[in-house]
């Protein structure tokens, strides 16, 4: 039986499930317990599982992550929750240089299997330090999985998947996801990390996002459909490993790409992706490849300028023509 | 009772030798160019891990720095594996993909060398928390020098591993000096100890170049944190006699200062302590002809063992299933 339920309370119900199918599933975080972390996911956790597994760390973000990775290494599958994405910066020395790494330097003889939860994005006004999406930046780095959701559906699924999953996996949700309701199943289930999920077939445009721009990608390709271009568009869920074969069997059909993220243009998942299309789809292309992406500027923290800055529908559905209509 | 101390002293002796054999061994390979990348030696501090393995079971764990190669031996791994490991062969204990900043003997609980600084202080605060958890007698031993004690990492894990009340032994082995940084004057306190009583643990000083007092002293920490449930802090006062890593040419301290701490090594001090115990001057060279030739022998087979190659160098950076 399917009920509706909010991307909070699905990825809350991942947790209590891992936590309540393996005793070796801990959770750490800031604020986590009582307070129930700073977006309510982890409420009633703390009542359900006890101190000794839901543990409230102090503010250092570095150790916490270490901290993970070492009970990881002992036969743990920590899940730590790093309460903003920008914090995140000062985890990356236990994320890039140890979660990333133990299984690969150490010859197998070790492995972590950690995931970090982080809330991403922006959309709240909350300004530069606390609304980035720097999921591009985990990209860069063999030995890290990273995992980003677009609804509750694969949210759930593919974080009981992370918490399994024997290497480390960065979950990025995004902050403005988290009221966002959607039919699922009361049974457990899993999804696989490294699969993309075509939402819509088309023939002449394929429109590749994930996170909170697929969905105002979902708004443009009505708005395109109805000026009569049928758009492929393609939920990326997992970043890493990508889904090249998603992607490339799209793009050879379509001949024109549009590419849509929240974090900013310059290196970012859409650089990779228009990389992959140069080399694998050159001869198959009738149009262009296009990138929808966060202006080159901080996040500024009035909600007016913040939008502008912001991917948009109209700048998706600009950005559909663009690569549509170039040779016309 | 006297005996068993002998027979103790002994241990000590041909496992300081060995380090330091190994590790002249290691430096002589570097000057010829027998050797590539680098390596943290740690000749003059051999006391420090000698003194405090004899005090782990197998099951403990040990999570060490970049100068982690005497941590390594003490806890019982092999000189062959750490030669082959450092000449990219693929009976290293890494397959050479590892190198000496990132070694790893799960088999007998060491947890690795790692190449950042303070990096291995939380990750051995988390194998704590597993320890806490699972609810056994186990302790984590975590070797850094008197630099990383300036990193976040370091105050961090102290700070949890206070309020969580966590089984781990954090070993500051005060060298005196991070690469050329004097810690007079980096840090504007006498004893590193100190900072373990801001976060209320329990700490020793220990004189570094004494293996006896090294001994003594984290036995009685390891007993204190396997019936407390509580960390520990001990700092060793000690020196490295070599440069930091391979070719250094020391200019940021004085050859007197060597001098006088090259009057306190480790070995000379255990050498007169068993000579004053009636033991035999040419029973301990023997060792030492032994020692080394236990060395050249490994050294052998690690040069003869095959290069790790590209396929087996691009596996492993996931763990499948
Ligand atoms: C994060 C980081 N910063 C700098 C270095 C370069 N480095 C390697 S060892 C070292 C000195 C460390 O000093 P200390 O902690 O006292 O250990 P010792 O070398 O004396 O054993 C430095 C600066 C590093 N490896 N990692
Ligand atoms: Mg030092």
């Amino acid at each position: 039986m399917a009920r509706l339920i909010t991307y909070r309370e699905a990825i809350r119900e991942a947790i209590a499930e891992e936590m309540s199918g393996n005793d070796k599933v801990i959770f750490l975080g800031e604020d986590i317990g009582a307070y129930g972390g700073a977006f309510g996911v982890s409420k009633g956790l703390l009542e359900r599982f006890g101190a000794g597994r839901v543990i409230e760390t102090p503010i250092s973000e570095n150790s916490i992550v270490g901290v993970g990775v070492g009970a990881a290494m002992a036969g743990f599958c920590p899940i730590v929750e790093i309460m903003f994405m920008d914090f995140i910066t000062l985890a990356m020395d236990q994320i890039v240089n140890h979660a990333a790494k133990i299984h690969y330097i150490y010859s197998g003889q070790l492995n972590v299997p950690l995931t970090v939860r982080v809330p991403a994005g922006a959309g709240k006004g909350y300004g530069a330090s606390h609304s980035q999406s720097l999921d591009c930046w985990f990209l860069n780095v063999p030995g890290l999985k990273v995992v980003a959701p677009s609804n509750p559906y694969s949210a759930k699924g593919l974080l009981k998947s992370a918490i399994k999953d024997p290497n480390p996996v960065i979950f990025i949700e995004n902050k403005m996801l988290y009221d966002f309701k959607q039919e699922v199943p009361e049974e457990p289930y899993y999804l696989e990390i490294g699969k993309a999920e075509t939402l819509l077939a088309g023939t002449d445009v394929s429109l590749i996002s994930y996170g909170r721009a697929l969905h105002l990608s979902l708004a443009a390709a009505k708005i395109a459909k109805e000026a009569g271009i049928s758009v492929e568009l393609i939920d990326l869920a997992t970043l890493k490993p990508l889904d090249t074969g998603t992607i490339i069997n799209s793009v050879k059909k379509t001949g024109k790409a549009v590419i849509v993220e929240e974090g900013h243009k310059t290196s970012g998942v859409g650089a990779e992706i228009a990389a992959l299309i140069s080399e694998e789809c050159l001869e198959y292309m009738n149009g262009k490849v296009v990138r929808v992406a966060a202006e080159e500027c901080p996040i500024p923290s009035a909600q007016k300028l913040e939008a502008a800055i912001l991917p948009s529908v109209e700048k998706i559905t600009a950005a559909i023509k663009k690569a549509c209509f170039s040779y016309e | 009772m006297a005996n068993n101390n002998l027979d103790q002293l002994i241990n000590f002796y041909k496992l300081m030798l060995k380090v330091r054999i190994f590790e002249e061994k290691i430096d002589w390979l570097f000057s010829r160019g027998l050797l590539g990348g680098t390596s943290h030696m740690c000749i003059g501090q051999e006391a420090v891990a000698a003194g405090i393995s004899a005090n782990l079971n197998l099951d403990d764990y040990v999570i060490s720095s970049h100068r982690g190669h005497g941590h390594l031996i003490a806890k019982g791994g092999e000189v062959r594996k750490i030669f082959s490991e450092l000449m990219g062969k693929v009976d290293g204990y890494c397959q050479g993909k590892g190198g000496t900043q990132h070694l790893c003997a799960k088999e007998i609980g060491f947890y690795g060398t790692n190449g950042i600084v303070g990096g291995g202080i939380p990750v051995a605060t988390g194998i704590a928390l597993s320890i806490k958890l699972r609810r056994s007698r186990q302790v984590a031993v975590v070797f850094f020098g008197d630099g990383a004690t300036n990193q976040g990492t370091f105050h961090e894990s102290l700070n949890m591993a206070s309020i969580w009340g966590l089984p781990i032994l954090f070993v500051c082995e005060n060298n005196l000096y991070g690469m050329s940084a004097p810690v007079s004057k980096m840090t504007n306190i006498k004893d590193l100890a100190r900072r373990a009583d801001a976060y209320n643990i329990k700490s020793h000083i220990v004189d570094g170049m004494d293996v006896e007092a090294v001994f003594a002293r984290s036995g009685e920490a390891l007993n204190y944190i396997r019936d407390s449930q509580k960390p520990c802090f001990i700092e060793a006062k000690t020196y490295r006699h070599c440069g930091h890593s391979k070719s250094d040419a020391r200019v940021y301290r004085t050859k007197e200062e060597e001098k006088c701490w090259r009057e306190k090594d480790c070995l000379d001090v255990l050498k007169t302590r068993l000579i004053s115990l009636g033991f035999a001057a040419e029973q301990m060279d023997k060792i030492k002809a032994e020692t080394e030739q236990e060395i050249e022998a490994a050294w052998k087979l690690s040069e003869k063992s095959e290069d790790t190659p590209l396929s087996l160098g691009l596996k492993g950076v996931y763990k499948d299933g």
